[in-house]
């Protein structure tokens, strides 16, 4: 039996001697291949007697069982060995920066106005648009400001060039002709809101040439001022997302809405910045009535029989308010590093479960 | 409009102090500006009497003076001339601050005596009486008073009048409202006539409607001077110079009745009659008047002139300004006087055209009292007899006064109905009485009216001088805010049912979706005016002549924009200018075409002017692909039919590079979308250095979902055989279209192709010049069975076919 012993001491030997797996493949054909070491043995005992061979055999399978499990184990050391050699030339400096990706944003007044969409949808109300190149009617005259009324002129207006007809088009100072094309062509029940741009003829820290406007418009039978009110509150306490706000009702003029009012907020002024929920000071946020019933009968709509609330607000300025733009002049400046800095993520969308912003 | 709170109690009996006064304005619909009041400001000073004064020791110009002061006797130095014994003047005390110099007194020796306080001049106190020296005050006035006691100095509160209240520009106005609110009472307003002792010498006359009603009287032997301290003392607080006392009553009038006046020196007028006509172009030229501020003024044929000498000369612009010719000044002897009723319009009007904004003009602008034509001449008349003396003539009056406010059939429970408040018609009636409303039983009724109870109706006649109450909501107002909005109720809405499916139509969604795309995709969003310049309007296909400005803000902001890129590549430049040239913007916004509602679009414009960092793994830089990916990822998000988009190139606007944009779009005349290149020479006139690579999407024109009466998704039927690729390599002409070898590869069998991509485009040896060649991966999904190899090869030679006829012909 030594011969067995030696060849098995020489193969194992050679098994561990092997560097790599070429190497090692060689061992193995050697000795276990067709024509290898083992191989030759275990064709030898064809020509032996039972007895021998059912001896002698066993002594060589088991040889080359053991020779085999050598193999395996040094073949996957070697491949273990050779994918950590792999891998280590394969490290990578992580802390270069990954591929550039710009970061894009939600412009503040955009995001306002999808805010108050939002609420005033919880409220039932639609979402009516018209046009910014308006007409003398829609701007003015249906909106009961008489012919050459010193009111007309406090409105700052845009006008273009005077027309063959005697007529000019303006830019429309509020977005109040879109409650006139609505009370045109809707009849009563009517709750919808109209967001847009608005102009008007000025500019300084606090007025812009352009400027966003939501108006608000109620009509139907027996729609009082205490609606309006509530409407305004319920409004304000969910905008600025706290319940602490309050808020006053002041009379004031507006031609197209009799009684007219026009609403504060408690505030703090104190620190330089406005503080909406605290302090002592009131700030005037929006302007607000009952339609007048010379509009109601300039949209054909019988104000003995229907009646309603209007309200008007800027969005810009309650962007401001709320989250903190000190100059209404940057919000239309495209400078990247406020767009960035006072933006909103793509995905704060309001929504009424997780909140406005 | 300013008044003080002494004035106030002119008219108004009651103990409120300023607070409390502009607290009720504010309720009651005056908006207080702001109010100055001089007694917190010098709180700390107060009236001492000066006991001795002696040289300073060592200083020729100083005095040491024993002072009693409301701090006991003090040693004060002072400089100044008139620092004498028995002098009753002011004294501040050490620590008080002194407005009129900025500084905080500190105790400190001067010229080694030490001064234990301080002296003053008007002008240290910002009370300047225009003398040199320290104040002089009464003797009989008490050590301890304060000084703006003393100096007569009180609260001004300045507050805002709305176009619809002219009534509140006189100060008995405002007492008759805070009465009704229950401020104090209203004293007495009534003017008692004064009789005239002989006929007016001076006729007038209107004529047309230059001018409804012209009143006057001659007051002859009067004298002309300083008018009395009160009244200069009531003018100077609201900030009006006195003048004399014939000009100051009319201020006066004007600011107390908030009925403006005029007067002319009668021996200076022309002629024995005076008329209020309109300017006329005269055979010389148009009329000229050198008015009362010494400017010369060009009469229009829309101005009301008031004329002597039969019509023919100026002497005044009615209701605005009077001439410098006929003037009132200390010589003046006989003096008329004009009391009229301007035409709002008109006054309105002329005050644009002159520029003159004086008092007058304001008032009548906003409509004067129509009811105050005779009393406020008579109420001139009194006070002039009592302050310059003289002698009346008898009123002479032209023309007609507008008739008078008619009467509204009101039922009192309208006030809840449309306000919501509860109040007792008992106190609405008495509300509308206090305001000077005139409560009768009602005459007849009309059907329509709002009514509750017939036996509560009345008819209200609102008084002269409330012209703009001309219904029952106006009724309800006056209600309302003098019994306080703060007690209006807070009424939840009625519910209603809501808007299945949201309240945002199809294209407001799209622009909402389409800002957070974008947003999401790395574009910062901007919002840009919705004006440009004509000329870079112009560059962008726009500038058309109705949509240019009249009045605009700026000459670079004068013409409504026809595309939002100029306005994205402005800012770009700005951003680049500022040291930030990485740009990525959007904007969803108008632009117009036309004045008309149709021609007003909505647009979502990118633009991308690529400045990323650079980068170590030498990525490839940004280019037309980068928007032209962006664009239809957003189109996809939006809900454009994308697989049906053609991309038309070549056929883009003139503001792209003609070479690199394109359109996408379902038809010639279905164009959803432009994007590329900005063209160079656009660029270089917007002044913004390139590459800005950009898109605009024209929301109107993607074409909106149908409407599906479910939501349900059709079935989901995955192919359970498995996809496979084959892969060619066409030549075709440089020029060719990759896009049309693509279109015709995916159309060779629309049964089994599920996709066609080109993933090589190669130029060069081995290649035909002029050539290029274009290598597709088609993607084949068998549909009912594995496909055998001869149906494969038979399926490529049918893209091969398909693209040949397309102009591509296969690689060897």
């Amino acid at each position: 039996m030594t011969d067995l012993t030696t060849l098995e001491a020489d193969v194992l030997a050679q098994v561990a001697a092997a560097g790599d797996l070429t190497a090692l493949d060689a061992v193995r054909v050697a000795a276990l291949g067709k024509t290898g070491s083992i191989s030759g043995l275990l064709k030898t005992l064809g020509a032996m007697s039972p007895d021998e061979r059912k001896e002698r055999g066993a002594a060589i399978n088991l040889l080359r069982d053991r020779v085999q499990t050598a193999l395996n184990e040094k073949k996957a050391a070697l491949e273990s060995a050779a994918l950590d050699a792999r891998l280590a030339s394969e490290t990578l400096d992580l802390t270069l920066p990954a591929p550039y990706r710009r970061k894009g944003s939600v412009h503040p007044t955009m995001q306002v106005m999808d805010e108050m969409i939002a609420i005033f949808a919880e409220m039932g109300f639609a979402v009516a648009e018209g046009p910014d190149i308006e007409d003398d009617f829609h701007n003015f005259t249906a909106l009961n400001f008489p012919p050459k009324h010193p009111a007309r002129e406090m409105h700052d207006t845009f006008f273009f060039n005077q027309k063959e007809d005697g007529g000019r088009m303006l830019l429309r100072t509020h977005t109040s002709p879109v409650q006139v094309r609505t009370m045109v062509s809707q009849k009563p029940p009517i709750r919808i809101i109209a967001p847009g741009r608005t102009y008007r003829c000025d500019s300084d820290a606090t007025h812009t040439p352009m400027f966003h406007q939501v108006e608000g418009l109620v009509i139907d039978k027996g729609i009082h001022m205490g609606h309006l009110k509530w409407t305004l509150e319920t409004f304000i306490a969910r905008f600025f997302e706290t319940d602490a706000v309050t808020t006053q009702f002041r009379p004031h003029h507006f031609p197209f809405t009799e009684p007219s009012a026009e609403m504060d907020v408690q505030c703090d002024r104190s620190g330089g910045e406005i503080k909406i929920g605290q302090g002592t000071s009131w700030l005037e946020i929006l302007g607000c009535g009952m339609v007048h019933p010379n509009v109601l009968r300039a949209c054909g709509i019988d104000p003995d029989e229907y009646q309603g609330f209007a309200f008007g607000m800027g969005v810009d300025r309650l962007g401001m308010l709320k989250y903190g733009m000190p100059d209404l002049r940057d919000m239309f400046a495209s400078d990247g590093r406020w767009l960035s800095h006072y933006g909103f993520s793509a995905f704060a969308a309001p929504n009424p479960a997780s909140g406005l912003s | 409009m300013k008044f003080t709170l002494s004035w106030l109690k002119d008219h108004l009996d009651t103990e409120a102090s300023a607070t409390d006064v502009v607290a009720a304005m504010t309720m009651a619909g005056l908006e207080v500006e702001h109010v100055t009041d001089p007694a917190s400001k010098l709180a700390a000073f107060t009236v001492a009497k000066i006991v001795e004064a002696v040289q300073h020791p060592n200083a020729d110009r100083l005095r040491v003076c024993q002072v009693d002061t409301v701090d006991g006797r003090k040693e004060i130095v002072c400089g100044a001339p008139n620092a004498r014994p028995g002098l009753t003047t002011i004294y501040a005390p050490i620590g008080a601050y002194v407005p009129g110099l900025g500084v905080t007194l500190v105790e400190k020796p001067v010229r080694g005596v030490v001064s234990n306080g301080m002296l003053c001049s008007g002008s240290e106190l910002e009370a300047d009486d225009g003398s040199e020296g320290i104040l002089e005050l009464p003797d009989d006035l008490a050590v301890g008073t304060p000084a703006a006691v003393a100096l007569g100095l009180e609260a001004v509160i300045d507050f805002e009048v709305t176009p619809n209240r002219p009534d509140w520009l006189g100060v008995a106005g405002i007492a008759r409202d805070l009465a009704a609110a229950g401020v104090g009472t209203l004293k007495d307003l009534s003017i008692a006539p004064v009789p005239g002792t002989f006929p007016c010498p001076i006729a007038v006359k209107v004529d047309g409607d230059a001018c409804p009603v012209f009143s006057g009287r001659l007051i002859k032997g009067v004298k002309n001077g300083p008018s009395p301290k009160w009244l200069q003392d009531r003018l100077k607080a609201i900030g009006i110079n006195p003048k004399s006392a014939l000009v100051d009553i009319t201020n006066f009038i004007s600011y107390d009745r908030a009925r403006p006046l005029h007067v002319y020196d009668a021996a200076l007028l022309v002629g024995t009659t005076i008329q209020a006509r309109l300017g006329h172009h005269g055979v010389h030229g148009d009329e000229h008047l050198i008015a009362l501020d010494g400017k010369t003024y060009e009469l229009t044929p829309e101005m009301c002139v008031i004329a002597d000498a039969d019509g023919e000369r100026p002497v005044g612009i009615g209701g605005v300004m009077g001439g410098e010719s006929t003037g009132c000044s200390e010589a003046t002897v006989d003096v008329f006087v004009e009391s009229a009723w301007f035409d709002p319009i008109r006054t309105a009007q002329t005050g644009r055209t002159t520029g003159i904004n004086s008092d007058a003009q304001y008032r009548f602008a906003r409509t004067v009292d129509t009811g105050s034509v005779v009393p406020g001449l008579e109420l001139a008349t009194k006070l002039i007899l009592e302050l310059c003396g003289g002698e009346a003539s008898e009123i002479v009056v032209a023309g007609q006064a507008p008739a008078a406010p008619g009467p509204i059939l009101f039922d009192p429970a309208y006030v809840q109905g449309l306000s919501g408040l509860a109040i007792a018609p008992e106190r609405t009636l008495k509300i509308l009485t206090d305001l000077g409303f005139a409560i009768e039983p009602p005459k007849d009724v009309p059907a329509s009216a709002f009514v509750t109870d017939e036996a509560a109706l009345v008819c209200v006649t609102p008084p002269t001088f409330r012209r703009d109450v001309e219904g029952k909501a106006d009724l309800v107002e006056e209600v309302a805010r003098i019994a306080g909005y703060g007690a209006l109720p807070s009424t939840p809405l009625p519910e209603v049912p809501r808007a299945v499916g949201g309240v945002l139509t199809a294209r407001q969604a799209r622009a909402r979706t389409a800002r957070r795309a974008l947003a999401a995709a790395g574009y910062a969003e901007a919002i840009t005016w919705s004006f440009t310049n004509q000329k870079t309007a112009a560059l962008f296909g726009g500038g058309a002549p109705e949509l240019v400005l009249a009045n605009p803000i700026a000459s670079e902001l004068d013409c409504m924009r026809p595309s939002i890129l100029p306005n994205l590549i402005e800012a770009a430049g700005r951003n680049a200018r500022q040291g930030f040239p990485d740009v990525a913007l959007f904007e969803v916004g108008p632009v117009f075409h036309g004045d008309r509602p149709q021609d007003q679009k909505t647009t979502i414009a990118a633009i991308l002017a690529p400045h990323a960092p650079r980068s170590w793994d030498k990525a490839p830089a940004e280019n037309v692909f980068t928007v032209k990916a962006d664009l239809v990822a957003l189109l996809e998000e939006i809900g454009a039919p994308v697989a049906s988009l053609q991309t038309a190139q070549g056929s883009a606007s003139s503001w792209w590079h003609p070479g690199r944009s394109a359109r996408l779009q379902l038809g010639p005349k279905a164009v959803l979308a432009e994007f590329g290149e900005i063209h160079p020479a656009v660029l270089k006139a917007l002044d913004v250095a390139g590459p800005v690579y950009g898109f605009e999407i024209t929301l109107e024109a993607v074409p909106e979902p149908k409407k599906k009466a479910v939501k349900t998704k059709p079935a989901f039927t995955p192919s359970p055989l498995m996809p496979l690729t084959r892969d060619f390599a066409f030549l075709a002409d440089k020029a060719k279209a990759a896009g049309d070898l693509v279109k015709a590869a995916a159309g060779a069998d629309k049964a089994l192709i599920a996709a066609a991509r080109v993933f090589d485009v190669y130029e060069g040896p081995g290649v035909p010049d002029g050539q290029k060649s274009i290598a597709l991966e088609v993607v084949v999904q068998p549909r009912e069975k594995t496909l055998t190899d001869a149906e494969i090869e038979a399926l490529s030679a049918k893209i091969v076919a398909a693209v040949e006829k397309a102009g591509g012909k296969l690689r060897g």
